[in-house]
């Protein structure tokens, strides 16, 4: 990668502004009709999937349903409510579809997800000791985390982690580790932890208990269709999640390296530390268009319909800037991150081999 | 069915609701229910248009079937619109023209396509029948009392005839028409809305007197004249929707006639003081979370709904305090009168206030 010059660093900024300007000016009915079939779509899975499962006498009832609700469960968590929650589709002004109103089929509160999010994770993206979304504060993906023989069991909390996602994501907005360093009070954490009780609870009654007790006989394979559905969403939240900042190549960096950071160097910051996933529409839609995690990191709040159609104008100023544009196969950046989860589980020291070097340090 | 077995039902359906919501958590059964008819949702009152009719030109009459949540209006009242253009919701508000009697379960909305407006133009010329749009109930003074008094002025102009016409129907649905006499002014005699209807029936109805005045030949209304239209002008109640000017003339005549309570006047826009300039500044929109620069005219209504913020509105015109908001810190002009004026807890209307200086407001 070519060393970028300040003005360099600026021009690309600027240029990402303008892309996002023609897609504010461009967006209209046709977004608004993407979104709101996406949403029918989505809840006509879901109730086609729960009455199918009310009828599972036979395994491949049983199957089809679980595989409606699994779906709908997905779309409804990624290109649905994580978009939503973003407040891309905040400018129809529509209170059913706005990020301050919307909730999500997950046991965490969304207005906690969307602090830790939106906020944190987006602001901070991949710095370390600010960004909490690297490893979860349970795993170490990075070589300049400090060692700790406890990380010698990573790959096996990764595995645990994939399909109890939704917990673990609800358990990382309490973000328990500012409570043991005295960042956070227990009052607050007590009111965070009431907030997820009653949400999870609600959750956990509708699809372990209400739904099977109504569907009487068929009790048991209504309770394994939904538990399934459920554990399905969060193993791909989970695989997609990680393949968007985990891969190898993506970057990671420090407090002092973004200290006064540009806009146009917050850009570059956001293209660094994000992968994307190569694939077809319907897998895009399927992501949540996390797929585009670079265009989505680089623009959090454009409709995600919209993705898509800019990625080739993003790629293109990668490729005039000398600037790396990370995509590739979700088997092969979920490959890189598995090595990673195993690489960084036994000591290495700080410095990373040179291929891996951040590459904001020569960019910056 | 009688008002006291409505509300049973409604009672029952929001406790079957409740328990239906435990299978439908995080969402309620409406958000299910709506995707089938959107008419059926019990939180948010929604409409959908059946038909629509040209009057004039730039004018049309949409018939509307309001879904579950409606009430009956009273003639003269109006409604919240909410519809959507190029994707983004606008709220806005708009009078009946149908009698309340009318009892067909559907009411009409008359809307005249404002030059360069939004949403006006929309509903004149780019709206089907089988469009959904928002709805709010109805509301307003612009009323007639019970009883009807005996002798009536009607004053009105351009799209002002609207809610009018709602009384004029309504009188004419109960078959005792007091003593009417409309004043009506309008660019040409085709652009008059309603107008085969207005002459049709003051030629049938004895007591409905009409004078139509068309301003572009140069037969302009001014209320100087109503004395000799009307000698009797004093002792009728009168009812006046057109524009500010004539509005705030009517209201300097009769209160100089020391009849001020005998007027009743509709405002389709807010009456804006001459000097609203003046700086304006950043607005922070605390429960949201979203910023935006302003300038000292604009309403902040309008900011938040341009920054994205969900902002409550209704009559975008100072009278319904739909808007409001609790100021947190700064200051805000009243656009109507170009007062300053702010403290901290202070409820603000939004759709009449403009920021003056950096504001921060809980919405
Ligand atoms: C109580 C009430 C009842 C109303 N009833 C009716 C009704 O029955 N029929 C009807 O057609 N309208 C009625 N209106 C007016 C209506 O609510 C809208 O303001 C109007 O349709 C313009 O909206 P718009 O989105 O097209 O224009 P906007 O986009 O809001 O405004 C565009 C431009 O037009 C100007 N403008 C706004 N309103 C008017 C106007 N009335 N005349 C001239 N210029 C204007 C604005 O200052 C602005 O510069 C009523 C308003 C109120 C408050
Ligand atoms: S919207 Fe009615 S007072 Fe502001």
């Amino acid at each position: 990668m070519k060393t970028l010059s300040e003005a360099d660093i600026e021009e690309f900024g600027r240029e990402l502004d303008k892309i996002r300007e023609d897609v504010i000016a461009s967006r209209g009915e046709g977004d608004a009709r993407y979104i709101r079939r996406v949403i029918a779509v989505q809840r006509a899975l879901e109730v086609s999937g729960r009455g199918l499962l009310f009828a599972a006498v036979l395994p491949p009832v049983w199957l089809a349903g679980t595989a409606a609700l699994a779906t709908a469960k997905i779309l409804e968590n990624m290109e649905i409510g994580h978009n939503v929650l973003h407040g891309q589709w905040d400018w129809m002004r529509d209170p059913e579809i706005h990020s301050s109103t919307w909730e999500w089929d997950l046991v965490s509160p969304a207005t906690q997800w969307k602090h830790t999010h939106n906020y944190l994770h987006h602001t901070w993206t991949n710095v370390l000791g600010k960004d909490r979304d690297i490893g979860y504060s349970l795993m170490r993906l990075s070589p300049e985390q400090p060692w700790h023989p406890y990380y010698l069991g990573q790959p096996l909390y990764n595995a645990v982690l994939a399909p109890l996602f939704e917990w673990g994501v609800a358990l990382h907005d309490l973000e328990l580790e500012r409570l043991r360093r005295g960042d956070k009070s227990w009052g607050q954490a007590i009111t965070q932890l009431r907030a997820i009780l009653r949400k999870a609870g609600r959750q956990v009654v509708k699809d372990y208990v209400a739904f099977p007790l109504l569907a009487g006989p068929l009790f048991m394979p209504v309770l394994i269709g939904n538990l399934t559905a459920n554990m399905t969403r969060n193993v791909w939240a989970h695989t997609v999640i990680f393949c968007g900042h985990f891969p190898d190549e993506a970057a990671v960096f420090t407090e002092e390296q973004i200290e006064g950071e540009t806009r146009g160097e917050w850009y570059l910051r956001q293209l660094l530390g994000s992968c994307n996933l190569d694939g077809g529409p319907l897998f895009h839609i399927m992501t949540g268009n996390l797929s585009h995690q670079i265009e989505h990191h680089l623009f959090p709040d454009l409709p995600s319909n919209r993705y898509a159609e800019i990625a080739p104008r993003v790629r293109a100023l990668c490729e005039q800037f000398g600037l790396p544009y990370n995509s590739g196969s979700l088997l092969r950046q979920t490959a890189t991150v598995w090595k990673r989860v195993f690489r960084l589980a036994l000591p290495t020291s700080a410095q990373r081999p040179e291929p891996d070097a951040p590459a904001s340090a020569q960019a910056a | 069915m009688t008002a006291l077995a409505r509300t049973r039902i409604d009672e029952v359906a929001l406790r079957l609701a409740d328990t239906v919501a435990w299978l439908t958590t995080p969402l309620l059964p409406d958000d299910y229910l709506g995707l089938i008819n959107p008419l059926w949702s019990s939180r948010k009152l929604r409409g959908r248009v059946e038909a629509v009719q040209p009057e004039t030109n730039d004018a049309v009459s949409l018939t509307v079937r309001p879904g579950r949540g409606w009430i009956a209006h009273r003639a003269g009242q109006f409604i919240g619109v909410g519809v959507d253009v190029d994707g983004v919701r606008h709220w806005r508000t708009y009078s009946l023209s149908s009698a309340p009697e009318c009892a067909d379960g559907r009411v009409t909305i008359t809307v005249k396509a404002v030059p360069g407006g939004i949403v006006s133009p929309y509903l004149v010329h780019r709206t089907k029948p089988g469009t959904v749009i928002g709805l709010t109930r109805p509301e307003g003074r612009f009323v007639l009392p019970q009883p009807v008094p005996s002798r009536l002025l009607f004053v009105t102009a351009g799209s002002g005839i609207t809610p009018v016409m709602g009384m004029l129907r309504s009188l004419v649905w109960s078959g005792e028409m007091p003593d009417v006499i409309l004043l009506h002014s309008a660019p040409t005699r085709e652009e008059v809305i309603f107008g085969a209807e207005l002459r049709r029936l003051a030629s049938q109805v004895p007591n409905l007197r009409l004078h139509e005045h068309y301003t572009r030949s140069g037969c302009r209304l001014s209320l100087a004249q109503v004395p000799d239209l009307v000698p009797d002008w004093c002792r009728r109640g009168v009812w006046v929707c057109g524009p500010t000017a004539m509005l705030q003339e009517a209201e300097t005549r009769w209160r100089e006639a020391g009849i001020p309570d005998r007027l009743h006047v509709e405002h389709f826009r807010p009456a804006v003081a001459a000097s609203t300039g003046g700086a304006g500044g950043r607005v922070r929109f605390l429960s949201s979370g979203q910023r935006a620069d302003a300038d000292g005219a604009t309403p902040l209504l309008v900011v938040g709904e341009d920054a994205g913020v969900l902002m409550p509105s209704g009559c975008r015109m100072g009278i319904c305090y739909s808007c409001t908001g609790r100021l947190r810190s700064g200051r805000v002009r009243d656009l109507r009168s170009g007062r300053e004026y702010g403290e901290e807890g202070e409820l603000v209307q939004t759709c009449v206030s403009a920021a003056a200086g950096p504001v921060e407001i809980e919405l």
